[in-house]
């Protein structure tokens, strides 16, 4: 397979390092849901940056979104770090620590840093991203951040995988420019299967995968958290509801081949 | 006790005793009143009805006392606490640096006098003696070893059973005691009695358990000629923090807090001020933390005419046992690493910037947490309650504070929202859970009037025909006066 029919982004200079499979030792961070991990021949790569995209009102699912993956990659023993900037602060509420645990998050692990602006926030997500003590990193970026360009990018996936520290930057509100991310993803909400009484249930989100370095795009998958085993999980496996037809990974796959 | 109580009032201290609230320590006022410690406080207030009562506080009269000892540091660096109440200084040696007996103890009273505090002092050959002259000696003292004599045996401080007993004896005064032959007194009354004795007299010496004092930790370095690079400034300032590390390391000690100041030929000074997560005694890293520090100043270091003088100052430390040196890699490495990132970031962008959190008990939601910085160390583990099993996250992953306005059609009177709009976006909402109740603690209001707490919050976790997942509450209920009104608090994941 070659890589630059696949990836419509100009080929940065650093990409046969990045397209190197992942290191020994590096397993890949696997979701827990198997559809997805068979999509990404076994979960997302660890010590890289992937981004995931967001529209404003889809912002928490995001967030959430990381804070899941953050944990899967983490196991939950190490510390965990999320930048944020300011205006995510003031839009989107603060992180709230019991909501965090109820994902079967440890907030006692987690190290929360808020900035004035994109050029702190990048600065301290690239300081961060150099410390292999930390089990994850996230990066909450709300607005287009003209500062993060492509060098940024390739500086912050540089020192991931130096270090080995896997990075999620969370984009609400932004336009793809082309990165040296491993993966891009677009995150949305999605009904979720009700429980008794048609009570709200497990949050369910769809996720569609934007841009792959090392593979073909475009697929779709719909997702639940189960905080208990820590893992997604496919929503249709838990309730008697079945995940509406367009949404089965096979046909999403069907429409991107 | 401070403020406007004059000296002559009844006061008392009491604590809870046998389930009884008694009197535990007294003032002049209320001992010439008639009380005694052990009263019963209703007895007491039956006696004298206008006792000015608050609760005693060991714990915190120990803080008080250790703060005026270390105050006490300016007569003599030989300091000790003596119980509750008593501070013994031993001021042989000293006592020409301060103008004498007199002066000093005029300096203490002046001192404490402004605190609002009295002062009792008595000067002797020892511990023991100038403890009870403190206690119980009546009027100035010209001869200490005949005023000692003629303290009660109370001074002894043999305890209640032991004064009966020497009370019943004959004895009255240590000078009885004192007079009589030691083998005698040792056989009634026990070794402890002679050994008392003995030492109020002097014969014997007894052990004080100073508090330590050090001389802080300040390093200086003067230049022969002002030097108008700041490059070389900082070496020699890498060079004063080695010379630092060592001396922490004497002390088993490490910094968490370095100071540095440039003085320039001018008089002009600039303080940089650093600190750490933890103690440490890595030269290299805290200078690569003051330069970040330089790199972030607004108006960077200018030498003007030179510099003539440095002087580092650690402001805090804390104690850091022998360092085993590891091996590359490992946990412990890597946890250091985190640490110093943790500092490098408080560092440049400010302590509260990067922050942690501990949970609260409280039942208001925002409550819950408390954020604090991150260089403060690590948490308690734990407090953070899961949903049960089965059951979906029950709180958001982010809140709003404070809550946001939102307009709600819903059912009256205590009806499920139907429809919210909300940043001027429409939600129908498609399922919901609730009510979950959250009412104020209404111990918590002002005025202890229940009925004037806060209102009572009806949280609602609803979904609209999206997915999208909200924490709504009803703040108030219909029929109170108020009209409640609605809030969104948070978003689910």
């Amino acid at each position: 397979m070659v890589e630059s029919r696949i990836i419509p982004f100009p080929r940065p200079v650093a990409a046969d390092r990045m397209a190197q499979p992942a290191l020994a030792g590096h397993r890949p961070v696997t979701t827990g849901h198997g559809d997805l991990d068979a999509g990404l021949h076994g979960g997302l790569a660890r010590g890289r940056l992937h981004e995931l995209f967001a529209a404003s009102g889809h912002a928490s699912q995001a967030a959430g979104c990381a804070a899941m993956l953050a944990i899967r990659a983490n196991g939950g023993a190490a510390p965990f770090l999320w930048l944020r900037n300011e205006r995510a602060e003031r839009e989107g509420g603060r992180l709230y620590m019991p909501g965090l645990a109820a994902l079967g998050g440890t907030p006692e692990k987690l190290l929360l840093a808020t900035f004035r602006d994109d050029q702190s926030l990048l600065r301290a997500a690239l300081e961060a991203a150099r410390c292999r003590g930390l089990g994850a990193l996230v990066v909450e970026s709300w607005g287009q951040a003209p500062l993060y360009t492509l060098t940024m990018s390739r500086r912050l996936a540089l020192a991931a995988e130096k270090s080995g520290v896997t990075l999620f930057l969370i984009r609400i509100d932004a336009e793809p420019v082309p990165s040296a991310a491993a993966t891009r993803w677009s995150v949305r909400a999605a009904p979720s299967l009700p429980m008794a009484a048609n009570a709200p249930g497990h949050g369910v989100m769809e996720i569609e995968l934007l841009r792959r370095r090392n593979g073909p795009a475009g697929m779709r998958w719909r997702m639940e958290w189960n905080h208990e085993e820590r893992r997604f999980r496919e929503p249709a496996l838990a309730g008697p509801v079945a995940a509406p037809v367009e949404y089965r990974a096979g046909d999403a796959r069907r429409r991107s081949a | 006790m401070r403020g406007a109580v004059p000296p002559e009032a009844p006061v008392a201290l009491v604590t809870k005793l046998r389930g009884m609230m008694r009197l535990a320590v007294l003032g002049p006022g209320a001992v010439a009143a008639g009380l005694r410690p052990g009263m019963a406080l209703t007895d007491a207030q039956g006696l004298v009805p206008e006792l000015l009562v608050s609760d005693h506080d060991p714990a915190g009269d120990r803080t008080t006392l250790e703060r005026l000892a270390d105050g006490c540091l300016r007569y003599t660096p030989h300091v000790a606490v003596e119980g509750t109440e008593a501070l013994l200084l031993d001021l042989t040696g000293c006592l020409h640096l301060h103008g004498g007996e007199e002066a000093v103890v005029a300096d203490i009273e002046r001192r404490l006098g402004r605190m609002g505090l009295g002062v009792r002092a008595a000067f002797a050959y020892g511990p023991e003696a100038a403890l009870a002259l403190a206690r119980f000696g009546r009027g100035p003292v010209t001869d200490e070893r005949a005023a000692v004599m003629t303290l009660p045996i109370a001074a002894l401080a043999l305890g209640q059973e032991s004064d009966t007993a020497l009370a019943r004896a004959g004895l009255t005064t240590v000078g009885d005691v004192a007079r009589r032959p030691q083998a005698g007194i040792a056989a009634r009354f026990g070794e402890a009695a002679v050994r008392a004795v003995r030492r109020m007299t002097g014969e014997v010496d007894s052990p004080l358990a100073f508090r330590p004092s050090e001389e802080p930790l300040i390093f200086d370095r003067r230049f022969a000629e002002p030097i108008a690079r700041t490059d070389f400034a900082l070496e020699r300032l890498e060079e004063l923090l080695t010379g630092a590390m060592v001396a922490l390391e004497a002390r088993k000690l490490g910094g968490r807090r370095f100071e540095a100041i440039v003085f320039r030929t001018d008089g002009a000074a600039r303080r940089l001020a650093v600190a750490t997560g933890t103690a440490t005694r890595d030269g290299a890293m805290v200078m690569r933390l003051f330069r970040e520090r330089i790199e972030t100043l607004d108006d960077p270091l200018d030498p003007g005419f030179g510099y003539d003088m440095l002087r580092l100052t650690i402001t805090a430390h804390d104690p850091l046992g022998a360092q085993q040196m590891l091996l590359e890699g490992g946990e412990a490495e890597e946890e250091r690493e985190v640490d110093a990132l943790i500092d490098r970031l408080s560092t440049r962008f400010g302590a509260r910037t990067i922050q942690r959190f501990r949970s609260q008990d409280s039942y208001i939601p925002e409550l819950v947490q408390e954020a604090f910085p991150a260089i403060d160390g690590p948490p308690p583990s734990g407090g953070w309650t899961m949903p049960p099993a089965g059951s979906p996250p029950l709180r958001p992953l982010t809140l709003f504070d404070p809550p946001r306005r939102i307009e709600v059609l819903a059912e009256v009177p205590d009806g499920p929202p139907h429809r919210f709009r909300w940043a001027g976006r429409l939600y129908e909402v498609s399922r919901f859970e609730g009510p979950e109740r959250i009412a104020s603690e209404w111990w918590r209001a002002r005025s202890g009037d229940p009925s004037r707490a806060a209102p009572t919050r009806d949280y609602y976790r609803v979904e609209d025909g999206t997915g999208l997942r909200f924490w709504l509450f009803r703040h108030g209920l219909y029929g109170t006066g108020r009209e409640p009104v609605w809030y969104l608090h948070g978003l689910f994941a």
